[in-house]
């Protein structure tokens, strides 16, 4: 398994009924089920991907994040997973309001664009091509990157507090602490915890 | 053990069985009693010694026992030969595939065409009206007669995703997967309206003679035509129709100039006049309305512990939906995803592009069948205990 996945994995607390966005192949639902005692659903729009998940067994929905998420009922599942997912999406803030409703924990894995090397690039009058954002401009499915600072400005706005940090190393491995993560770590994994109870954030 | 691998399923031949008689009749869900219960079905592929590896195929409205392989003329293969066969989705060569007629059918099973022990004559509108569940019964009563007591799958399109559900919902934990294609929890007040004049159409006939047509009359053919060329139009999308006929004439050539006139012009005309007569020769009327009926009324999430029993049995469920279909739409997978689902079932769901409508489940289309041959393998190895599951 990739090793942010595997970071991934284990901010997810054992036994859950987790909903995982954009589940790719279905490999991290796979490991939870078989290793960590959950039952899972995935949500994909890759028809191959879509496939791979149905081969291994794990329930999958084949919707568009944009739009299909009223499908799930409020507080349906124990934690929603996004993983790599909320930048490639059309409408973060709904997402991360609608993630909210449908369970009390979120666990969400994200690169940071305001790593040194991605600046440093932007300073030289390029965009940043990594190996957490490995494509072109032109090309790339991550539509709405973010800072670590950015990122969790919209956690707090949506109503989730931080439970736990997990800072990514550039092959997605975990590390517990950096000095200026925001400038060193090119990626982060949270483990978020909605405040209040379901519904709409107050004020 | 696995038979020797096919290429093709070749002939395959329709059997007959009867399962219920008048000193064990089968019990409806509206507390009549029906006997004797006469079915017709066919078998493909052979049963394992554990007889853990069948799969039951529910028809549509009009369909038959007939699922796959031929009866003698190969060009003309069964209505689901797409789907069912050596290397196929529904693979032969692994599974043990059976598909009955209908209880209430007209093409071998006991329905309102067979003969009223009571009487001695044709039941007609003698015959008691069907509830989802008594098809499923029959269905059920058979695999006990095949030896099978839990199967790995069912499956069906339309009216048969239908008798899924309903399997699932009220049988829990028998069926280890159940797919849904193009199929409805609950139909529409369109729907129901499209169904009630194909109804009236029959019913409205002179030669429908209250449902006693059996004699020389020849029975409301009219009326049943003209239901199986409206019903014929919700099967097909739009796109589907203009794409086969356009707005092209029969028979006339590209230069003559059309002439207004009545009668069969237009090529999609021509389609539907020979759908509907084609129609007469294999289908019957009170057939059409007992099982529209049992669509009108199905609604199998009413007891919300329905969905619970299946999420509870731990039932896979496959549903899916084609983006041209108007006579089921996505909205009515989604409605039984969304029952599911809420109820913590595990259940997949994929819309296929298809430009066909709903009658796209009866063709190969490749993400479609590959939907269901990745699902169903899957279905098979859990079942067989090859994977955790």
């Amino acid at each position: 398994m990739r090793p942010d996945l595997d970071v991934v994995a284990r901010l997810v607390p054992r036994g859950s009924r987790v909903l995982d966005l954009g589940c790719g192949d279905g490999t991290l639902l796979e490991h939870l089920v078989r290793h960590q005692g959950c039952r899972g659903t995935g949500v994909e729009i890759d028809p191959d991907a879509v496939l791979a998940t149905i081969g291994r067994g794990v329930p999958a929905l084949a919707l568009d994040i944009d739009r299909g998420l009223e499908t799930f009922a409020d507080t349906s599942y124990d934690v929603v997973v996004l993983s790599q997912t909320l930048q490639t999406t059309q409408h973060p803030g709904v997402v991360m309001r609608e993630v909210r409703r449908i369970a009390p924990l979120t666990v969400l894995s994200a690169p940071n664009f305001g790593h040194w090397r991605h600046r440093l690039t932007l300073a030289r009058g390029r965009m940043p091509v990594s190996r957490t954002l490995p494509y072109s401009w032109f090309e790339t499915p991550n539509i709405h990157l973010a800072t670590l600072v950015d990122l969790e400005r919209l956690i707090a706005a949506e109503g989730f507090a931080v439970q736990r940090r997990v800072l990514l190393d550039p092959a997605g491995r975990g590390r517990r602490w950096a000095p200026r993560p925001n400038l060193v770590a090119p990626g982060a994994a949270y483990l978020l915890r909605r405040l209040g109870t379901g519904g709409a954030v107050a004020g | 053990m696995l038979a020797p691998r096919a290429r093709v399923l070749g002939q395959v031949e329709t059997q007959r069985v009867v399962l219920h008689d008048e000193a064990d009749p089968l019990r409806l869900a509206s507390g009549r009693t029906l006997a004797p219960v006469e079915v017709a079905y066919e078998t493909y592929g052979v049963l394992s010694p554990a007889a853990d590896n069948a799969v039951v195929v529910c028809h549509a409205l009009t369909g038959d026992a007939h699922a796959a392989g031929h009866h003698g003329d190969p060009a003309r293969p069964g209505w689901w030969d797409t789907l069912i066969g050596p290397g196929k989705p529904v693979d032969t060569d692994r599974f043990f595939v059976v598909c009955s007629n209908l209880l209430g059918g007209c093409q071998g099973t006991t329905g309102p065409s067979s003969t009223d022990p009571a009487t001695g004559h044709p039941y007609g509108l003698d015959f008691p009206l069907l509830h989802m569940g008594d098809l499923v019964a029959v269905h059920r009563r058979l695999l006990a007669r095949l030896g099978v007591e839990r199967p790995v799958a069912a499956i069906g399109g339309s009216l048969g995703g239908m008798q899924v559900l309903q399997w699932a919902v009220e049988h829990p934990g028998e069926l280890h997967a159940a797919v849904m294609i193009g199929a409805s929890s609950r139909l529409t007040a369109q729907n129901i309206a499209f169904s009630a004049v194909a109804r009236e159409a029959i019913v409205r006939d002179p030669g429908f003679l209250g449902g006693q047509y059996y004699g020389d009359g020849g029975g409301p053919k009219a009326g049943l035509s003209v239901a199986r060329m409206m019903a014929h139009i919700t099967y097909l999308s739009e796109q589907a129709l203009a794409e086969k006929f356009g707005r092209r004439l029969q028979g006339r050539g590209e230069d003559v100039a059309p002439v207004p006139r009545f009668g069969v012009d237009f090529a999609v005309e021509s389609y539907l006049a020979h759908q509907g007569e084609s129609f007469l020769n294999r289908f019957d009327a009170n057939t059409y309305l007992y099982l529209t009926r049992v669509m009108d009324y199905f609604d199998p999430f009413t007891d919300p512990a329905g969905a619970a029993r299946v999420a509870a049995a731990g039932t896979r469920s496959l549903v899916l939906s084609f983006d041209s279909d108007w006579r089921f739409d996505t909205a009515h997978s989604m409605r039984i995803v969304r029952n599911l689902e809420h109820a913590g079932a595990p259940v997949t769901f994929r819309e296929i592009a298809s430009p066909w409508g709903h009658d796209s489940f009866l063709l190969e289309i490749p993400d479609y069948h590959a939907t269901v041959r990745a699902f169903l393998g899957r279905a098979a190895d859990e079942r067989a205990g090859r994977v955790g599951g």
